[in-house]
C-alpha cells in the first residue's frame, strides 16, 4: 500500500510539472512548484516508511520549511515589472499600467 | 485489532492517493489560474492529512508519531498563507480571474449540486 | 492577567507571553531531537534562550504572536472547521471529475464582523484553507473572496464561519 501511495504522489508530481511547464501564466507555474513541493514532503515520508527508515521525517520537515520559504521568497520580488501579467499571454485581461 | 488498524491505514493512504490524483488532474483541468488554485488547496489539505494520518497508523511509536503530527501541522499552518500569498500577488498584478460565463449573473441560484 | 495587556504594552505583561513561546519551543526541540543526554539537552537551552532574546529584541512577543487565552476555546472551532474542510474537499473532488461546465467562479467582497486584526487573519486563513474558496485580499474589514462555485459564496455570506470567530475572540 505504501508503494502504491508513493507510485500515485509520483504521478501527481509530474500532472504538476505539465502544468508548470505548459502553464501559461507565470502565477500558473509558481502554483505548480509550490504543490510539487508538498508532494515532496508528503513522498519524502512516504519512502522512509516504506524503505523502514522513519528517519526521513526530519528531513520532509526540513523540506516542508524550504518550500514556504521559497515561495515567499519569489513572491516578495513580485512587485517588479516581470510579474506584471502578460495578456496576450491568455486572453480575458485590461492592463492598465 | 492489529488487522483492523493495518486496514484503516491502509484505506487513509488509498483515500489520501485518490484525493492526491484528483487534485493533479484538476490542476490540469481547471481553466484559469484561480480554480486551479482550488485543486490545489484539496492536495494540501485533506489529502496530506489523509497520508499522513494513515502514516500515523503504520507506526504508532512516540516520537515518530509526533513528527508526523508536526508535519501536518506545519502543512495546515504554511498552505493558506502561501496560497493567499499568491493569490495576492496575482490579483494586485492583473491577472483578472475567469468569471461566470456558463451561468448568467441574475437568478438561478443553486442549480447545481 | 492576561485580560489587560491588550491595551498596556508594558513590560511586566511580556512574561506570560514569553514562558509561552519558551514552552512551545521546548516542545519543538524535544520533539524533534530524540536524543535526552545532558550535552544535547544543555544546548537545546541555550538555543531556545537566544531564540527568546532575538525575539525580544525584535519585539514580536505579544499577545498577536503568543496569544494565551485563544488556545483555551479553539479546539471546539477546530472540530467544526475539520468537518467544514472534509465537506468542501468532496465537493471540489465531485466537481473535478464532473468537469469544467459544472463550475461556476465568482469573485465578491463579503464583510468581515471580528473586531481585532487577529480575528480577521483566523477568519480569512479560514476561508483559504477550506478548498473551493480563497481569501485574495483584506482591506479594513472587507475580504475580497474568489469561490468555485456561485454555492460556496452564499454558504459564507450566511455567516455560520463569521459568527464562529466572532464567538472566539471574546
Amino acid at each position: 500500500m505504501l508503494i502504491a501511495a508513493t507510485i500515485a504522489i509520483l504521478l501527481v508530481m509530474i500532472l504538476g510539472i505539465i502544468r508548470g511547464v505548459v502553464g501559461p501564466t507565470l502565477y500558473d507555474r509558481i502554483l505548480a512548484v509550490n504543490m510539487f513541493g508538498t508532494k515532496t514532503v508528503l513522498l519524502i515520508s512516504l519512502l522512509g516508511f516504506a524503505m523502514g527508515r522513519p528517519d526521513f521525517l526530519d528531513i520532509a520537515i526540513v523540506y516542508a520549511l524550504i518550500n514556504f520559504i521559497s515561495i515567499i521568497g519569489v513572491l516578495h520580488f513580485s512587485d517588479s515589472a516581470v510579474f506584471k501579467h502578460d495578456p496576450h499571454d491568455s486572453g480575458s485581461t485590461n492592463k492598465d499600467a | 485489532m492489529d488487522t483492523i488498524v493495518s486496514m484503516a491505514s491502509a484505506l487513509c493512504l488509498l483515500l489520501g492517493s485518490f484525493l492526491c490524483l484528483s487534485g493533479g488532474v484538476g490542476i490540469l483541468r481547471f481553466p484559469d489560474f484561480y480554480t486551479r488554485m482550488h485543486a490545489v488547496g484539496v492536495t494540501d489539505t485533506l489529502a496530506a492529512a489523509m497520508i499522513l494520518i494513515g502514516l500515523m497508523l503504520q507506526n504508532p511509536e512516540g516520537l515518530v508519531m509526533l513528527k508526523l503530527l508536526l508535519i501536518l501541522l506545519m502543512t495546515i499552518f504554511i498552505s493558506p498563507v502561501a496560497s493567499h500569498a499568491l493569490a495576492k500577488a496575482a490579483f494586485k498584478n492583473d491577472l483578472v480571474p475567469l468569471s461566470d460565463s456558463n451561468e448568467n449573473k441574475g437568478g438561478t441560484e443553486s442549480s447545481i449540486s | 492577567m492576561p485580560e489587560n495587556n491588550f491595551s498596556d504594552p508594558d513590560k511586566q505583561s511580556l512574561v506570560p507571553h514569553l514562558i509561552s513561546l519558551f514552552l512551545t519551543l521546548a516542545a519543538f526541540w524535544l520533539i524533534n531531537s530524540g536524543h535526552y543526554t545532558l550535552l544535547i539537552l544543555s544546548l537545546g537551552l541555550t538555543s531556545i534562550a537566544l531564540v527568546l532574546y532575538i525575539a525580544h529584541r525584535m519585539d514580536v512577543v505579544d499577545h498577536e504572536s503568543q496569544p494565551l487565552l485563544i488556545p483555551l476555546r479553539i479546539p471546539r472551532y477546530h472540530l467544526w472547521l475539520i468537518k467544514e474542510i472534509i465537506l468542501a474537499n468532496i465537493s471540489v473532488v465531485k466537481h473535478i471529475w464532473l468537469g469544467n461546465k459544472t463550475i461556476s467562479p465568482v469573485l465578491t467582497t463579503i464583510k468581515a464582523h471580528q473586531k481585532t486584526d487577529m480575528g480577521k487573519v483566523i477568519y480569512a486563513n479560514s476561508i483559504t484553507l477550506t478548498p473551493g474558496t480563497v481569501a485574495v485580499d483584506v482591506v479594513g474589514d472587507q475580504i475580497t473572496v474568489h469561490a468555485l462555485l456561485r454555492q460556496n459564496i452564499e454558504d459564507l455570506q450566511a455567516g455560520e464561519m463569521d459568527r464562529r470567530v466572532c464567538r472566539l475572540e471574546n
